[in-house]
């Protein structure tokens, strides 16, 4: 009781709100996009896995800087210099960012020249690093080549005092080029042609010496340049990137006054600005300083690379055949125990919940639920929101098959979800014809929640059908992306389906809710409430524990309760993938409190939340992070998971996430991240564990069936 | 187990919502759907008689869209009500055709006491919370927008039903005209609501103890509902003060927080309070409960009964009787004397069944009149007939539509006065046939009931009829002289005979 009062006089001096004891989001985030190149670099991973890593990095970086860096460049444009959770303005920001980006870069390319470059070597892979290396008959074949299939798709452009500086399309790679004018001109000019994206950008040369040969594609050009500007003579020739500031939406993580501030100063704002240049190093001088005043780019954002441009060409690389034994061996997703093929899921559903662990258990249930529901004579209608599926989702096609057999479908697509604008609209519109009620998203709200309802008569009277989950409802990414779901009939939550997609229409908020906590109105009030209740354990003396996981934390409002809930004496285990403003190991505010982060084969997605309520525990999961988006100014949906075994089930993938030695890093003190410490423990492969106890599980059901039934069950013809 | 889902829409003066019920026997309604949408019809209605076109577009694009829920549904049935919104245009009828162009929906116009009688429907539906609170003495508190209605229980049934126009909507209109300041907002609702309750109070409740008050609105009923959860408990008066502390000291935007509704409804909420708590003072009731219910709910509940599915646990029936009784005492009726009239019109009633085909509801509008067959002596006793029409037109009874009412007091009319046959009649509304034709035949039987009566000494016995062929043969036991009645018999028989093609015949069955 006395520690208790100690602690209680200590926390009422502390500020946890003050900007000291947070990480600014943008530099967290780059240390995340380091612990998957850490991943490039471990010598213990497979090599093709490594190069996916780094490609994956690279591509990260590329999305990073057209959403994060742009909108830092629009504040600073726009004069807004409020200052972040840390306490950095947005030029604080840019300046500290540009240097840790320049360190990322470097380290990025020396993975890719000291490690990659010579194991792929080892292993029978030659890349050649310049045209200049082949050997006449690959010179030859090379010609051949181009003037046969890149010849007649490329677009040469010259730049002189009649033709403006060409457009050079964001992310595009290009090669530059400085050109003197056979008639005899003095001057040089500058001519360029873009790289074109629709040709696989590695070709594979006739083997030599055993070994297999890969040319990049703006090799082949470079080395045929001469052909695409006659009247030329090319002075010298090197591929370039750039990124623009080309985002011409808001992105929906700044204030709302942000956004006001650019809306009042629009002309300021320079729609296409040039913020990275990437070239290649050794670059003629001239060219680079021709390049630098037409693109008016500063120093800062200028990139020399010492290798090729674009690492996410390595996920190409990684797609050679002939190297299965060089990458992780494909798994499997095991079926479900509860769900032997070909069960009815309503059936099934019926004996109880069900939870889903994906991608360790199939993602097929989820398709079959939305097919099942088209087919069925007693279902009356399907609502599910959807935020981002896969190209040819057969979900959309089981959605399409109900509205056309009289169900009433009713679909929510979220439109806004980045990058992915116009592939929705394609099919939001084919839904539309197929006579599903289609709701365009909502007006100011991005619809993040991912939920299904299938609303069946019974014998008995309206039974409803929920799938709840924590990642998308994308069957391609359920593959790769770890996450939660849950299948249940339970009355509160088919309610409190119905009033979600009432609100979705438009319709008013129900009375109350029996289950289900909603962002933006109620989640992060929920949240809130969640956290503090244990810290008033703490403070009785009670035992007081929060075990989280999420993608990223970086909501001030929580992260301060989780430091004075710390602070009480609530110990915290967090597990976030991403970014994380929490500070860990601050004195009197933060001692409580790991944090570590699962980088791994499979992205690190669900959201779990764990609060032990007095040894009460109440487990949730969700389609929110602890981010101000997620909490604010999107919808969202929190579900608890009640039945005791599957309750039991979550904890279990908490507590061997956090058991992990191989690839959890752990948060230190001073910011950075390091791998957990193996002294004296044995080897715990969290993603690993999930995929053998999957496994196991599913033979075992399937063994069960058989022993009990003593029937065989005949392989049904699987759609996937 | 047969399952029945119905959907019942209410088209509200700030509100448009649909639930949607499952209904299965032991009087068990499921609500599977609930959806609103704030659509203020309302302000146009009340302020020029007509709805604004915008709004009636908004109405019709939200009814197809419950129409396409009923479908998805596979419902059994559907009522569509509108209330004073609707009510009060001046156009209506044409309202209601727009509206059933243009969405396939019928909608049917509720007078004021037939929502109030379905608004007590939907807390009857509570079931046994509902009864065991009427055992005490009760009143029910209906607040709408533009009026609130209060009802008085005794001995678990309905005494008397007064419309009051403080409505929540109009009181907020009055204060937004009037530019109140926040802090003097409480006072000004007082003295707004003061005068007519203490009216209220003289003549209705007077010394009346009521022990507990059920609310039946849309403004603190969700706050009563989340903050107690589903199981209806009940609150006290401290609950209430605590909630109209909040509301006093906190900030418009601050209150919607904490009580968790739309900053809009916040001043609605406050003055819903007041108005709760001045009444609960007034009546000196120490408990209220807030069960959450909406018309939607007594629509479905009326629903069930009309398909039989629902048995009746409570006998809606006796409350309009002993509302009825209520305002005949007020105008000095004799009970003694209505009790015997209500009988002999009744026996003869029941024995004509086969002839005036007209079933349960018609035998109560005869006993209605019955009970009020002579209450405008209070005015005069010269023009009983039109008197008495008058009382009861300006009369609400609870759970009696306007049309039904106007048949109560036409019956009592023409039972003093010569009926007016439809024919004659070119200046007057148009009543349709079978009202018409109801009319005359239960005026028939109330005339030759009352004859039975003339001198008011209940003279006649364990009376009994019998149709015979084309005669109604009546008997009676008496041991008095009834000159009187036998020749007023004769006389009324005429017009019975008129409208059944059945001679009444009486006969004395005399007790020495």
């Amino acid at each position: 009781m006395k520690e208790n009062s100690k602690a209680a006089v200590r926390t009422a001096k502390i500020k946890f709100t003050d900007p000291e004891y947070y990480t600014n989001r943008e530099l967290s985030w780059l240390l995340f996009d380091h612990r998957v190149l850490a991943e490039a670099r471990d010598k213990n991973i497979p090599l093709f896995e490594r190069l996916k890593f780094l490609s994956i990095t690279a591509s990260n970086l590329d999305e990073f800087f057209m959403v994060r860096v742009a909108s830092l460049k629009d504040m600073v444009n726009a004069g807004y210099d409020k200052k972040d959770i840390a306490g950095m303005t947005p030029k604080e920001q840019l300046e500290a960012l540009s240097k840790a980006i320049h360190e990322l870069v470097d380290l990025q390319y020396s993975t890719y020249n000291r490690s990659l470059f010579p194991a792929l070597a080892q292993n029978g892979v030659t890349v050649i690093k310049s045209h200049e290396q082949l050997t006449k008959e690959e010179g030859a074949f090379i010609d051949r080549y181009f003037e046969e299939n890149v010849y007649p798709v490329l677009t040469p452009m010259a730049v002189d005092s009649s033709r403006p500086f060409p457009l050079i399309r964001n992310k595009t790679l290009n090669i530059g080029a400085m050109v003197r004018g056979k008639n005899g001109d003095e001057d040089l000019e500058f001519a360029t042609v873009q790289v074109p994206g629709v040709l696989n950008r590695i070709v594979e040369l006739p083997k030599r010496d055993n070994m297999r040969r890969i040319i990049f594609l703006e090799e082949i050009i470079e080395r045929n340049i001469h052909k695409l500007f006659l009247n030329y003579d090319i002075v010298s020739a090197h591929p370039f990137r750039i990124m623009r500031n080309a985002d011409l939406t808001i992105e929906e993580d700044e204030a709302a006054d942000l956004l006001k501030e650019i809306e009042k100063q629009i002309k300021k704002r320079q729609w296409g600005e040039a913020i990275r240049l990437e070239v290649e190093s050794g670059i003629d001088k001239r060219l680079l300083k021709f390049l630098k005043k037409e693109l008016n780019i500063e120093e800062e954002n200028i990139y020399t690379i010492d290798g090729p441009l674009d690492l996410t060409v390595l996920m190409k690389l990684y797609g050679l055949d002939g190297f299965e034994h060089l990458k992780e061996p494909k798994y499997i997703p095991q079926a479900v125990p509860q769900l032997p093929a070909g069960c009815n899921l309503f059936d099934a559903i019926r004996k109880g919940d069900i939870l889903l662990h994906h991608p360790y258990q199939t993602f097929t249930p989820v398709v079959d639920f939305i097919r099942q529901a088209a087919v069925d004579p007693q279902v009356l209608a399907i609502k599910q929101t959807l935020y981002r599926v896969s190209g040819n989702s057969p979900i959309i096609a089981a959605l399409a098959q109900a509205a056309e057999n009289g169900k009433q479908v009713t679909v929510l697509v979220e439109l806004k979800a980045r990058f992915d604008e116009e592939n929705n609209i394609v099919w939001a519109r084919m839904l539309e014809k197929a006579g599903c009620h289609v709701i365009y998203g909502l007006v100011g709200l991005k619809t993040h929640s991912k939920i299904t309802l299938v609303v069946r008569r019974e014998e008995e009277g309206i039974r409803r059908y929920v799938h709840l989950g924590t990642g998308n409802y994308n069957d391609a990414t359920a593959k790769l992306y770890t996450d939660m779901g849950l299948l249940t009939c339970s009355e509160p939550v088919g309610e409190d389906a119905t009033a979600v997609f009432n609100m979705l229409s438009g319709y008013s908020e129900p009375l109350f809710w029996n289950k289900l906590a909603l962002a933006p109105l109620w989640l992060k009030d929920k949240f809130l409430y969640l956290i503090k209740r244990e810290q008033k354990y703490a403070q009785e003396g009670h035992s007081a524990r929060i075990i989280a996981k999420m993608n990223s934390l970086c909501d001030r409002d929580i992260i301060a309760a989780l430091y004075e809930a710390s602070a009480a004496g609530v110990k915290i285990d967090l597990i976030v993938r991403g970014i994380c403003c929490l500070k860990t190991g601050i004195p009197g505010v933060s001692e409580n409190i790991t944090v570590r982060s699962i980088v791994g084969n499979f992205l690190e997605h669900s959201r779990i939340f764990y609060f032990d309520n007095d040894e009460h525990p109440e487990i949730y999961c969700g389609s929110a992070d602890w981010m101000p988006r997620n909490l604010e100014r999107r919808v969202e949906i929190l579900f608890p998971v009640e039945e005791p075994a599957l309750k039991e089930e979550l904890l279990h993938i908490l507590n061997v996430q956090l058991a992990d030695t191989v690839k959890a890093s752990v948060l230190q003190p001073d910011g950075s991240y390091a791998k957990v410490s193996r002294r004296g423990r044995k080897a715990v492969n969290a993603q690993e564990q999930f995929a053998k106890e999957a496994k196991e599980a599913a033979k075992a059901a399937l063994a069960e069936t058989v022993a009990t039934k003593r029937t065989f069950t005949p392989a049904e013809h699987q759609r996937d | 187990m047969s399952v029945k889902t119905f959907a019942a829409i209410d088209v509200g003066s700030y509100e448009t919502s649909m639930k949607i019920y499952e209904l299965s026997g032991k009087n068990t309604m499921r609500e599977i759907d609930h959806v609103s949408r704030r659509l203020d019809l309302g302000t146009s209605t009340y302020a020029t008689g007509k709805i604004n076109p915008d709004k009636l577009d908004e109405l019709c694009r939200t009814l197809r869209e419950f129409s396409g829920m009923m479908k998805s549904y596979k419902v059994d049935g559907y009522k569509l009500y509108g209330t004073s919104a609707i009510r009060e245009t001046n156009n209506t009828t044409i309202v209601l055709d727009q509206i059933a162009q243009r969405t396939g929906l019928d909608m049917v116009v509720l007078s004021n006491s037939e929502q109030r009688f379905l608004d007590y429907k939907s807390i009857a539906s509570k079931g046994e919370s509902f009864r065991r609170i009427i055992e005490e003495k009760t009143a029910i508190v209906d607040i709408g927008g533009g009026s609130i209605q209060l009802s008085l229980f005794d001995n678990d049934t309905l005494v008397s039903t007064q419309n009051l126009r403080l409505g929540v909507l109009r009181i907020q209109e009055l204060i937004s005209q009037m530019k109140v300041s926040a802090a003097k907002m409480e006072h000004t609702v007082d003295e707004m609501v003061s005068a007519q309750l203490a009216a209220y109070k003289k003549l209705y409740l007077k010394e009346r103890e009521i022990q507990n008050i059920i609310i039946v609105d849309d403004y603190i009923s969700p706050w009563a509902v989340k903050r107690i959860g589903k199981q209806s408990e009940i609150l006290n008066a401290s609950d209430f003060d605590e909630l109209l502390n909040l509301l006093r000291s906190k900030s418009t935007m601050e209150s919607a927080k904490a009580l968790d509704v739309a900053e809009e409804r916040v001043p609605l909420v406050y003055i819903s309070a007041v108005l709760t708590r001045r009444i609960a003072e007034l009546m000196g009731a120490v408990k209220i409960w807030a069960p959450g219910v909406t018309l939607c709910d007594g629509i479905a509940y009326e629903y069930g009964e009309s398909i039989k599915m629902f048995r009746e646990e409570h006998d809606f029936e006796r409350d309009i009787l002993a509302c009825a009784m209520n305002i005949s005492k007020r105008y000095m009726g004799s009970r003694k004397r209505a009790k015997t009239l209500e009988e002999i019109a009744t026996t003869i009633y029941d024995s004509m069944k086969k002839v005036h085909g007209l079933g349960k509801r018609e035998r109560l509008y005869l006993c209605l009149a019955a009970i009020l067959h002579d209450c405008g002596k209070y005015i005069s006793l010269m023009n009983i007939g039109e008197t008495s029409y008058d009382i009861i037109m300006a009369t609400e009874i609870i759970g009696l539509s306007h049309r039904e009412r106007e048949m109560v007091a036409s019956i009592v009319r023409f039972n003093h006065s010569d009926f007016t046959y439809k024919e004659r009649v070119s200046n007057r509304r148009e009543t349709d046939q079978d009202t018409y034709l109801t009319v005359a035949k239960l005026t028939a039987i109330l005339r030759l009931a009352s004859s039975l009566d003339h001198s008011h000494k209940q003279k006649f016995k364990d009376l009994k009829a019998v149709l015979r062929d084309n005669e109604l043969h009546l008997s009676a036991e008496t041991t008095e002289d009834t000159t009187l009645e036998l020749s007023y018999f004769a006389t009324k028989a005429a017009f019975f005979q008129e409208v059944f093609s059945v001679t009444p015949v009486m006969k004395q069955r005399k007790q020495f």
